[in-house]
């Protein structure tokens, strides 16, 4: 069984690094992974996707074009994937930057507003996290002890605050 | 780990202490995790005024014996093939990381496959090969180096990694070795001193007779003819029963991989070669894998030039497509499976 995702969205909200935390908890719970980044050349502002592959048999391409799950960020991202989606896959929107509803009913379509729940809960760029709590709520492909042990990893222990609202973040992302 | 960043350190397992470089993406996680980790393992990082100074400070360390490396992506490599040839010249042992942007000229940041010719026939001016390695995972990023130092310096001819950027950007789980040491003995050519102790070793590559130039170039060449004889390595992947065989290697193998898979669900016989040594290309494993083939189909990342050494190889005994992106697009596995079926309803003839 494979799964791909795809994150898609601007430089600087958090698209790669949520994709670290999804390709950790892989390597935590002993699958097969990829993670591949794709962006442009300035470090901000520019589009920024991510796929990631996690498998129980080695990865071939670890490009994704037919994502099972799309995590769409802003709009040009929601425009450019949505009908990529495999049937049957699941897409996470933040509903604070894109506008559109999906049209599909092949499709699970989840949409919260994690831009501004991130500012409400003075959680600024936890959007990605929050996105990420709920891709686990809904599908199941990790557990919260697997996500934050991954978080653990890639956040440095010295930035101790930005583990914790990651915490909080993905809380946020599942509760809802 | 990044790819980039796993290869670095498997060079510094593999005791190259030398490593002088030029940023360029999608190469420069390399150079970055060298210069925050060689210094530490008592080796020398410096960052050259360009890539040319970078390819020739090469020459001057491996001229020692030291392992030494430089790294780059395509058009870097490009300023660096004059230096290449003189190291082929010198018969000095290094190694070069072309991790492949998408050309020519300046091209573009993403991945490719289009130095293909480059590498294998003309890294430089003169009669001369470098031995191609070409991996295909993080993990063979890594296994790769001290292969490519071992073999380069067995022979003293100069190796290159001939990756491109999405396995310089990708991670993977990956198992980095312990620390090895080198097992090849230099000192009957290394110029670290004589110390009044021996005769001088000279490195040279200026050669103004005819006939000693030759002499030297056949000398060369003999060893070339033990290289393609016994070091070639490829994967043969479900090739025993194959009816379309696909050739790939590095990041493509991977998409015509994933392509094969479907279509053995789908109950069509397809197989994979991929050459690890793209020079010496692997003759032999490339006419084992397509012995019960009736059509080959070639996926690279560029406007199709391994195709050239597949055809080559089999003395154009079989017919041989090709499927690519270019430009640093990369192949989409539906489409290759697209393609594949093509072939088979056509039984190989388009």
């Amino acid at each position: 069984m494979t799964t791909e995702i795809l994150l898609a969205g601007f430089g600087g909200q958090g698209v790669l690094f949520a994709g670290k935390v999804l390709a950790y908890c892989a390597l935590i719970d002993g699958k097969e992974l990829s993670w591949l980044p794709s962006y442009g050349p300035e470090m901000r502002g520019g589009t920024a996707n991510c796929s990631v592959c996690v498998s129980d048999e080695p990865i071939g391409s670890p490009v994704v074009t037919y994502p099972d799950i799309l995590v769409a960020m802003n709009q040009p991202s929601y425009d450019k994937f949505i009908n990529a989606v495999k049937p049957s896959g699941s897409v996470f929107i933040d509903s604070s930057l894109i506008e559109s509803k999906c049209g599909r009913s092949d499709i699970s379509c989840y949409y919260l507003p994690s831009t501004t729940l991130a500012s409400e809960n003075a959680l600024q760029g936890g959007s990605n996290m929050i996105l990420l709590g709920k891709i686990i709520k809904e599908t199941k492909l990790f557990t919260l002890e697997t996500v934050k042990k991954a978080i653990e990893k890639v956040v440095p222990p010295t930035k101790e605050t930005l583990i914790k609202n990651n915490f909080k973040a993905i809380e946020i992302g599942m509760s809802i | 780990m990044k790819g980039n960043e796993a290869l670095a350190e498997a060079a510094i397992r593999a005791q190259c202490r030398c490593f002088f470089g030029y940023p360029i993406t999608p190469q420069t996680e390399l150079a970055a995790y060298m210069a925050k980790r060689m210094p530490k393992a008592g080796g020398v990082f410096l960052q050259a005024e360009s890539e040319i100074a970078a390819v020739n400070m090469v020459l001057g360390a491996a001229s020692t014996g030291k392992r030494a490396m430089t790294s780059s992506s395509s058009p870097g490599i490009s300023l660096k093939s004059e230096g290449i040839s003189y190291l082929a010249a010198c018969d000095v042992p290094a190694l070069i990381v072309n991790v492949q942007r998408g050309g020519p000229g300046l091209g573009g940041i993403q991945p490719s496959q289009a130095d293909y010719w480059q590498a294998t026939k003309a890294l430089g001016h003169g009669d001369f090969h470098v031995l191609v390695f070409a991996p295909a995972s993080v993990q063979e990023m890594v296994d790769m180096v001290s292969k490519a130092f071992d073999t380069a310096e067995k022979y003293r001819i100069p190796a290159v990694l001939l990756a491109d950027g999405l396995l310089g950007q990708m991670m993977e789980p990956v198992t980095i070795p312990e620390p090895s040491e080198s097992k090849c003995d230099n000192s009957n050519w290394a110029a670290d001193g004589h110390k009044f102790k021996r005769e001088h070793h000279i490195i040279n590559s200026l050669y103004l007779q005819p006939d000693d130039l030759e002499k030297l170039v056949l000398e060369r060449f003999r060893r070339y003819e033990i290289v393609m004889e016994n070091e070639t390595d490829a994967e043969l992947y479900l090739t025993e029963d194959c009816d379309v065989l696909l050739c790939a290697y590095g990041a493509s193998a991977r998409v015509a991989k994933t392509a094969v898979n479907s279509a053995r669900k789908l109950g069509i016989k397809a197989g994979l070669f991929r050459p690890k040594t793209l020079w010496p290309f692997p003759v032999k494993e490339l006419n084992k894998a397509a012995e019960t083939a009736r059509v080959l189909l070639d996926v690279e990342m560029s406007m199709g030039q391994m195709i050239d050494d597949v055809k080559l190889a089999i003395n154009c005994s079989k017919p041989v497509y090709f499927n690519g992106r270019t430009g640093g697009a990369v192949p989409v596995p539906a489409d290759v499976l697209e393609e594949i079926k093509r072939l088979v309803a056509t039984g190989g003839e388009l």
